[in-house]
């Protein structure tokens, strides 16, 4: 809209321009590269001499901050890393001993997104359309993640989901410019499902807290779905709450009353901590077992091995993985070594996120949108500190490991940090969604 | 039912600083949520360093009133005069600050002040299993109401304060400087926002943004019972609680939007609220 007052010569001059140009100049060649490389979003404008630009969203404020916090410190590293080649750069063959990607060193900003797609969708607008942004990334919350990929396809320009964990991100919601790592609700669910059996048992009764938007209803949905086929579970019903609820003292007296054996907390951030709280004070916690299908970054930190000592659940990654797998070791050492503590998942899914889209562009040897989607399309395997990973071209979801985990008690734990223990590495594909979830690819 | 007395009572609670100084300064306070914050983490440190959950209350308290008089002395004083809008915008800024200095002194995760030992575990009603702690939040919220309702309505204070709001020049002609009288208000508003903070804080999570929610619910509590209104805010937090817990046995999606349907009632049939008067300010 605003390019129309920008140039003021009007479409008859340039009609007569060109006419005069074909009349006297009928030979020049046009070239060829011009034709190829044809502008698509902010590329090639976004490309300059010496670097690119990367929008980063996390939320700063709002229930979900300490996670976004360590989200956006994930990214932090990753980007120095890629820009002066050290971490997990020199370990990835395509980025081994370069500086920056294509040489351009990657500069960024971020915002907060309040936990809110709005300001999200704001906040990345004016990275894509001021700062001429060659991708953007970064979220913690499935509303905002779907919002920035539907911004991205409109814009063309890439996205590289930060934390979601819904199924209609890779599903229903899915998007040609936008790339998901985290495990779908689905994927974790089927990862989860044998674990609880085993440990749990089968035929019980389930009762869930659900929070009111997309993630909440997904995670219930594949949950259910999964210990109802698998274990014979029955659920009786869920408590559907908003997102940033701070008493659930009448939630939880129906769950408390409910008679279930299994309580399965889908409540996340803040939420999660208050709603753990509460469930103890409760009672709750004492003649339930309690599940959280997707547990939050500092749940353990904030609720202590009191509260989650023995509760099952999965999560993108957990920094004890650097005890079997030596890049997950390249990553969490470097990451305590500069921010002081272990990185949570959320700084996983940030610092991975960064890394295999520096090898997918390395790989394409353009910033093109268009070639790097073909690049991670195809489906070129990375080890990374999950293990292999790699991306699908139906409905853009990674297929990459899920890790079980189940919270230790205060005498199990070695170190202050040491708050879960893996009890399961499920392959990823052992547990992709065969259907692709309704995801129905647009068009580039 | 009886959940929804208890989780009235805390509403009542935290409504009642905000009821407080609109009714007797005529400002929107946006800073409440803030402040309650501002005590729950005043609350946190006296306990970190003493163990203690009473001095965390009298901490909390004690910090806030400090607090309350500086704000009221720096800035509120100023906008006595200036429209209500004027006085949503400057106390919204003054919110903003206080929560990003927790957020930067106390960083984002959330904190933990644990129920007192004289209230910690879960007593059994025969029904249903319920926490300790909350059934002894009745008993502190009635003794602290009926404190404050002391101050509000049967001292030499509490006079001058309704007959600084009726006239401000004619007691100011008498003699009494009101004022001196605006601040202690202000401050007493300030107090019992940050003594919520601390009582609510064994209950819910201590972090920056756990003033945000109170803030909407403050004010719904309010509408409903007449903004201003002491008994106002006591019925009005009472009601809330309990459309939150009834409805929520039933149909637990719907306790919120059951709670908001029921202040666009009262706002359509009684726009001053149950207890509000009409035509003020």
């Amino acid at each position: 809209m605003a390019q129309r007052t920008k140039n003021s010569v009007s479409r008859r001059r340039v009609l007569q321009g060109a006419a005069a140009a074909a009349g006297t100049l009928p030979f020049i060649h046009v070239p060829g590269s011009f034709a190829a490389e044809e502008a698509i979003g902010n590329f090639p404008a976004g490309v300059k001499a010496h670097s690119i630009f990367v929008g980063v969203t996390a939320p700063l404020t709002g229930p979900y901050s300490a996670d976004g916090e360590d989200h956006l410190k994930g990214y932090q590293l990753a980007i120095e890393h890629l820009n002066e080649g050290t971490g997990l750069a020199e370990h990835i063959p395509t980025l081994k001993g370069k500086k920056g990607v294509l040489g351009k060193k990657i500069e960024y900003k971020y915002g907060d997104t309040q936990t809110q797609p709005n300001p999200a969708v704001q906040i990345q607008t004016g990275f894509i359309t001021q700062d001429k942004a060659i991708m953007i990334t970064g979220s913690l919350n499935s509303a905002v993640a779907i919002a920035l990929e539907k911004l991205a396809q409109r814009y063309k320009v890439l996205n590289m989901v930060g934390c979601s964990g819904a199924n209609e991100t890779t599903g229903v919601d899915c998007q040609r410019y936008a790339f998901r790592s985290q495990p779908s609700a689905y994927m974790a669910a089927k990862a989860l499902a044998p674990v609880l059996g085993k440990e749990i048992g089968k035929n019980k009764k389930s009762i869930y807290l659900v929070p009111d938007y997309a993630y909440g209803h997904s995670v219930e949905k594949s949950t259910g779905e999964f210990t109802e086929k698998k274990l014979g579970w029955k659920s009786l019903g869920s408590q559907v709450c908003p997102l940033g609820t701070t008493d659930y003292s009448s939630y939880l007296l129906n769950i408390a009353n409910s008679g279930a054996d299994v309580f399965v907390n889908v409540a996340f951030g803040a939420d999660a901590v208050a709603s753990c709280k509460q469930a103890k004070q409760f009672g709750i916690l004492d003649k339930m077992k309690m599940v959280v299908p997707n547990i939050s970054a500092f749940q353990g930190k904030e609720l202590g091995p009191e509260i989650m000592g023995g509760v099952y659940g999965t999560m993108d990654f957990w920094w004890t993985l650097a005890e079997t797998n030596p890049l997950a070791k390249v990553f969490v050492d470097t990451f305590n070594a500069r921010f002081k503590y272990r990185p949570s998942w959320p700084a996983h899914v940030g610092y991975s996120q960064m890394m295999v889209w520096a090898d997918a562009v390395t790989r394409a040897k353009t910033f093109n949108p268009l070639k790097v989607i073909a690049e991670l399309e195809a489906g070129h395997k990375l080890q990374m500190p999950l293990g292999e990973v790699w991306y699908r071209k139906e409905d853009h979801q990674q297929v990459r490991a899920v890790p079980v985990v189940v919270g230790k008690t205060k005498a199990e734990m070695r170190n202050e940090d040491d708050f879960f223990k893996i009890v399961g590495l499920t392959p990823g594909p052992e547990v992709m969604p065969p259907d692709f979830l309704g995801c129905k690819m647009p068009s580039a | 039912m009886f959940n929804g007395l208890t989780l009235g009572a805390l509403l009542v609670l935290v409504a009642m600083g905000l009821t407080i100084i609109f009714g007797a300064l005529g400002v929107v306070n946006f800073a409440h949520g803030a402040l309650y914050a501002l005590g729950a983490y005043a609350g946190l440190v006296a306990y970190e360093y003493t163990g203690s959950f009473a001095a965390a209350m009298a901490a909390g308290a004690a910090f806030l009133l400090a607090v309350g008089i500086v704000i009221e002395r720096g800035l509120i004083r100023l906008y006595y005069e200036r429209p209500a809008e004027d006085q949503i915008l400057a106390t919204f800024g003054v919110a903003i600050v206080l929560v990003e200095g927790l957020r930067a002194i106390f960083g984002g995760l959330a904190r933990n002040i644990p129920a007192p030992s004289w209230a910690a575990g879960i007593v059994n009603l025969r029904v249903t299993l319920y926490p300790t702690y909350r059934i002894d939040v009745l008993a502190i919220v009635g003794v602290s109401l009926v404190a404050l309702y002391f101050i509000l309505y049967r001292t030499r204070l509490g006079l001058i304060v309704r007959a600084g709001i009726e006239d401000q020049l004619m007691v100011n002609i008498l003699g009494i400087n009101v004022t001196r009288t605006f601040l202690t208000v202000f401050g007493l508003g300030a107090m019992a926002a940050g003594f919520a903070g601390v009582i609510n804080a064994p209950i819910v999570t201590v972090s920056p943004d756990m003033g945000a929610d109170v803030l909407v619910q403050s004010f719904v509590v309010i509408v409903i019972g007449g903004v201003g209104s002491f008994w106002g805010a006591v019925v009005g937090g009472l009601i809330a609680g309990e459309i939150l817990s009834l409805v929520a046995m039933i149909e637990p999606a719907y306790s919120q939007v059951a709670l908001f349907a029921t202040m666009a009632l009262v706002l359509i049939l009684r726009p001053q609220g149950l207890f509000g008067v009409e035509g003020r300010q």
